[in-house]
């Protein structure tokens, strides 16, 4: 376990190094937190929508900025796709240590320390824009919680799905087929394009029944009061058992690649 | 008693071919030829606790994938490997360890942290007790002359002090056996000297059983006094470094350096390799002195000086690998 510990301090304090990607990222983050309230204000001006209202919607378009590396699927850790291809991944085995509890704690590790570098100065310029292009303080003290809450599983299931990816690649060798048709129809169905409450008919259904709708649209409504805490709880419930399900076969996958891994050459 | 025993070890690759070209190309996305190559065949042999074995070959002889198989990373398709009592694939975790490798070509310290967080973390993974740490630690910085830059992050490092750091790191958790694959690869003269000496310190101050494998012979030479040469996955020759030697090495080079030759003596029995103005390079067997040589090309010309080569282990495993057509 210290092992473990040790290692997300380690990742965390590499990827706080890197301050030049974070100002780039960021200023990429205004610019489209910009944009999205700025459509949306005038898309709301000419209709009339009922299923969210317009200040629910920017804490959904800011928040969903602010937090983007925490939460979106494509981020992911080259190097470990990286350390598949070029047998690097060998290494690894010669540790003591469980693999897949390795690159989960590396890549929840990166997502926090990207996190760190850039959700506050996002936050606060959002705070301080003039409505109705703002973000709002939380609903109320419990949907605060429920939102962290939210946003740390969404978190550990996003990471949980990537890893499903990864451990592809032991089958494929070359994995950009693979994740980038994941990723784009996870990116839909996260709410990360369009928030989920303004889609319908088929594609709400299937983000319905697919478990990337908890990895930014809970929080998010969570937070702007959008859901309330019953329907909240329910779905934290639900969420548990797809962090489960996705967890066993993300392993499963990997413990199948790791029995018949020939490492050729060097 | 044997503390790595092998027995009739065997490993297969599946291989997909294709010819080239852009037809051949879709063809086999359709159909794949397969080819199967004997990576290991059949190999065994027994090392004792303490050894230091040279596992020497040509690219591709099969020397890594035995190395990976007696890490416990790769699966063998039939054999028996026992390494300090454990069986290196099925017992992976536990005995991973007991040893320590270090893969001249691919890294095991992580790229984007300083040297001596690496080694900090490494010490939580194998859960090495404060005092054996700082004490082995201390140690393995002196011997390895790391202080200078413990504090830089690997990425910036040199090569020849990354790979002293990479055999610090493979050292830490005090391993019973370590496996070297090529530690000197593309090392400098003054580097590889260095990396030389710690081995062989190593090995003599705390009984370490070292498997390296390596492409220079001076590292074989200086370190080991046990050879295992292998060739297409099979085992050709165990025994001592003079053994190969003495086996292999039936001739030696004879150069003189004269003035005014009559002619070149015919009652000689022996090659000329070159011949120059003022110089002559001949092939001499075991069998046949250089003295009487000298002394019959004495009454041709007049002699100035003489030197003998014998034969570079290189040379010898050259002639080596040519003979069983590797």
């Amino acid at each position: 376990m210290r092992g473990y510990i040790s290692y997300f301090k380690a990742e965390l304090k590499a990827g706080l190094q890197y301050k030049t990607a974070a100002i780039s990222g960021l200023t990429t983050q205004f610019f489209w937190g910009i944009i999205f309230a700025l459509v949306y204000t005038s898309f709301y001006r000419h209709t009339s929508i009922k299923d969210i209202n317009l200040s629910q919607l920017m804490d959904y378009v800011w928040l969903n900025q602010a937090f983007l590396t925490l939460i979106y699927i494509g981020i992911n850790d080259e190097s470990i796709i990286g350390s598949i291809k070029d047998g690097t991944v060998a290494y690894e085995l010669l540790r003591p240590y469980d693999l897949y509890t390795w690159w989960y704690i590396k890549l929840v590790a990166k997502r926090y320390a990207l996190v760190m570098l850039r959700c506050m100065p996002i936050l606060v310029f959002a705070y301080l824009l003039p409505e109705p292009y703002n973000l709002s303080l939380p609903f109320n003290v419990i949907s605060f919680l429920m939102f962290l809450l939210t946003m740390f599983l969404g978190t550990i299931l996003v990471t949980s799905i990537n890893m499903i990816v990864n451990s592809l690649a032991f089958f494929t060798n070359e994995n950009r087929g693979i994740s980038s048709i994941i990723y784009t129809i996870a990116d839909l169905l996260e709410g990360s394009q369009i928030p989920l409450p303004l889609l319908s008919g088929i594609v709400l259904i299937i983000a319905f029944f697919t478990p990337f709708r908890f990895i930014e649209d809970l929080p998010f409504r969570l937070y702007s009061g959008h859901i309330d805490y019953m329907t909240g709880f329910n779905e934290i419930g639900l969420e548990l058992i797809w962090i489960i399900v996705l967890l066993i076969i993300g392993r499963l996958i990997l413990k199948k690649a790791l029995s018949k891994v020939s490492i050729q050459g060097g | 008693m044997s503390f790595i025993t092998v027995k009739n070890l065997n490993k297969t690759f599946k291989v997909y071919e294709r010819k080239s070209g852009l037809k051949e190309a879709f063809k086999s996305l359709v159909k794949r030829k397969v080819k199967y190559v004997h990576a290991v065949d059949d190999i065994s042999f027994d090392i004792k606790k303490g050894e230091i074995v040279g596992y020497i070959g040509p690219n591709g002889a099969g020397k890594s994938t035995t190395i990976k198989m007696l890490c416990g990373i790769l699966k063998p398709d039939s054999g028996d490997i026992t390494v300090a009592g454990f069986n290196p694939f099925k017992d992976r975790v536990k005995y991973v360890k007991n040893i320590g490798v270090v893969f001249g070509q691919k890294s095991q310290l992580w790229w984007d942290i300083p040297v001596m967080d690496s080694f900090d973390l490494l010490k939580d993974i194998y859960k090495i007790s404060d005092e054996d740490y700082k004490k082995n630690l201390n140690e393995l910085i002196e011997l390895l002359q790391l202080e200078k830059f413990l504090h830089t992050p690997v990425r910036q490092l040199s090569l020849g002090e990354r790979m002293r750091c990479e055999i610090c790191a493979s050292l830490l958790h005090n391993p019973k056996i370590l496996f070297l694959d090529e530690p000197t690869i593309g090392l400098d003269a003054v580097s590889k000297v260095r990396v030389r000496k710690f081995i062989k310190e190593i090995n003599r101050k705390r009984k370490v059983t070292i498997i390296l494998t390596s492409h220079d012979m001076q590292d074989i030479e200086s370190l080991t006094n046990r050879l295992i040469v292998i060739g297409h996955g099979k085992k050709l020759y165990d025994g001592t470094l003079s053994g190969i030697k003495h086996k292999f090495s039936s001739t030696r080079k004879l150069e003189i350096l004269y003035n005014n030759l009559v002619k070149v003596p015919e009652e000689l029995n022996v090659a000329i390799l070159k011949k120059e103005k003022n110089r002559i390079l001949l092939e001499v067997d075991n069998n046949q002195t250089i003295s009487n040589i000298v002394k019959v090309y004495s009454d041709y010309c007049e002699i100035k000086d003489i030197n003998v080569y014998n034969k570079t282990i290189d040379e010898i495993i050259y002639d080596l690998y040519k003979e069983m057509n590797l």
